[in-house]
């Protein structure tokens, strides 16, 4: 096995490539097509009058308003003007506040639970009926207990995040292959050292797999509080475009939403790809 | 003095209401330096032996005793190699064989670079020092497990089907090994198969166990001259020696599958 195996398919390319220069220019095309022929529909739509372009505004709008929300600079906008920047930026913190409390709680808790059926009595219960409570459903309580503010939108996004953390910690160390385990005990490791070298290690992918899970429930989560617990950030910039009508404004934060939830997710994929050099799989990838 | 006895030991397994015996009166001494291979058709308890011994599980009754002393638990003096492959796979092949050593238990046995070195060179694995062990083949990867068992230098090696997963190519030339290194360090072994060839080519002393409950049905001299050579499989004394174990192991089976024998 080659040590950097992807895919099948990834592999036919590669040599594709250097053969064929009109190869990645196929591939660029099979990338672009999809989004593209959607760009191209809404746009058409917009412009023979299908819908209204009020209601649904045309992607070239989007991108004027967008444009003038970063920069400041046409007034498309109008009052959001200008201030991308202060809501990304507030969204973003605020995920990754939430998130690094709830995965780091979940992964300690889960480990715990993982590693003795005592822990595992005292709060795996407890979680199981909690985490089918839907976060969105801690909204009221929060808002009493927190008032208006950052507060209970850092509680509810590091509460969503902590279930998929904590679960997935636990699977992680139940999944581990008994003999590495016996080996190490063979050769006379102590409880310290099974812990930092044979059960962490063990339990990285399941745990990076969990935390994965719990970024994307975060940028979720950060939306919800934005419109109902704090007066800042991209899901209160959408939420108060709507109210005033300014569904171009919508549009545009519901895109930067989706592009900095893409990027938080690709920054824990790398992060997992530096971690877990070693346990890439052959994956079955089809023709190319 | 024996290096290894185990003294009228029973174990026995509850599994819900029903109570298995894996193990029922069972005594055997394994002297020191000596190769032992335990055979037997599956659930004869050969693997819970030397699970006893490893320390892995603790007797119902009777006794085991490594050095004249009772088994307490698993311990670096009793180097295990399983037939699952045993090397962490997020570490190279390297690291893996460097794993014992690192240890804060043999810290000070001796020079881990010195020793991995050594063992990269006897297992034939230097050039692939920095793969992980999913990147290498089965025969390669038991040598480097066998390589970080040897790393802490135990006097004792059990071995729980070590090459049971391997092509039969690949098992005889890994049985050739395993006899070259006991050669040089003369390690005692025990070794579990269920291979009948294994058991007799590499013994010492063969012992063929019966199950359900797992007993010792005969312990069996193998007088064939060291070194061993695989040609010797060709040669009568060999031949005898494999005839009989088969005979025994096979009526076992027959018996305990409760066919009626088709010779």
């Amino acid at each position: 096995m080659e040590r950097q195996t992807t895919s099948a398919g990834a592999q036919l390319s590669r040599v594709g490539n250097r053969k064929y220069p009109r190869r990645r220019v196929s591939i660029v095309l099979q990338y672009a097509i999809f989004p593209a022929a959607i760009l191209l529909l809404w746009q058409v739509c917009s412009e023979i009058g299908f819908v209204r372009r009020n209601v649904f505004p045309p992607p070239s709008a989007v991108l004027a308003v967008w444009y003038d929300l970063v920069t400041g600079s046409t007034d498309a906008a109008a009052r959001y003007s200008g201030t991308w920047l202060d809501h990304a930026w507030a969204s973003t913190w605020r995920v990754f506040a939430g998130f690094g409390w709830g995965v780091a709680l979940g992964i300690f808790v889960g480990l715990l639970i993982g590693l003795s059926r005592a822990m595992e009595r005292v709060f795996d219960p407890t979680i199981q009926v909690l985490r089918n409570i839907p976060v969105t459903a801690w909204v009221p309580l929060s808002l009493v207990f927190f008032g208006i503010g950052n507060a209970p939108a850092i509680f509810l996004i590091g509460l969503g995040a902590f279930f998929p953390a904590a679960i997935n910690s636990t699977h992680g160390v139940r999944q581990i292959d008994i003999t590495l385990y016996k080996v190490a005990r063979m050769m006379g490791a102590n409880e310290r050292e099974l812990l930092a070298r044979v059960i962490l290690p063990a339990a990285l992918p399941s745990i990076l797999t969990g935390a994965r899970l719990a970024m994307g429930i975060a940028w979720v989560l950060v939306v919800v509080a934005e419109i109902l617990a704090v007066r800042s950030g991209l899901g209160y910039l959408l939420n108060d475009a709507y109210l005033f009508y300014r569904n171009d404004v919508v549009i545009a934060a519901m895109l930067s939403i989706g592009l900095l939830g893409f990027l938080s997710d690709r920054l824990v994929v790398v992060v997992r790809d530096f971690l877990l050099t070693w346990n890439k799989r052959e994956t079955f990838g089809g023709e190319n | 003095m024996a290096r290894i006895s185990l003294a009228s030991v029973t174990k026995r397994f509850e599994t819900g209401d029903s109570v298995v015996t894996a193990l029922d009166d069972v005594s055997l001494a394994v002297q020191d330096r000596e190769i032992v291979t335990l055979v037997g058709a599956s659930g004869c308890g050969k693997s819970t032996l030397l699970n006893l011994i490893a320390g892995f599980e603790t007797p119902t009754a009777g006794q085991v005793l490594v050095d004249d002393h009772p088994v307490e638990g698993p311990g670096p003096d009793r180097g295990v190699v399983f037939q699952q492959t045993a090397l962490f796979p997020w570490l190279s092949v390297e690291d893996n064989i460097a794993f014992g050593l690192s240890l804060r238990a043999n810290r000070a046995k001796a020079d881990p670079q010195q020793v991995v070195e050594h063992l990269l060179q006897k297992t034939g694995l230097s050039a692939f020092r920095n793969r992980h062990p999913a990147e290498l083949s089965g025969g390669m990867r038991q040598r480097a497990a066998i390589a970080s068992v040897l790393a802490i230098n135990p006097s004792t090696l059990l071995m729980d089907e070590p090459f049971g997963a391997l092509d039969s190519l690949t098992r005889s030339i890994m049985q050739d090994f395993l006899l070259e290194i006991w050669e040089e360090q003369r390690k005692t072994i025990v070794l579990v198969t269920h291979d009948i060839d294994e058991a007799i080519y590499l013994a010492d002393k063969t012992v063929v166990m019966t199950a359900h409950p797992g007993r010792i049905r005969e312990v069996i001299e193998v007088n064939l001259q060291r070194p061993r050579r695989y040609d010797m499989r060709s040669e009568s004394p060999y031949i005898a020696l494999r005839d009989h174990v088969t005979r025994i192991v096979r009526t076992e089976a027959i018996k305990d599958s409760g066919l009626s024998a088709v010779n």
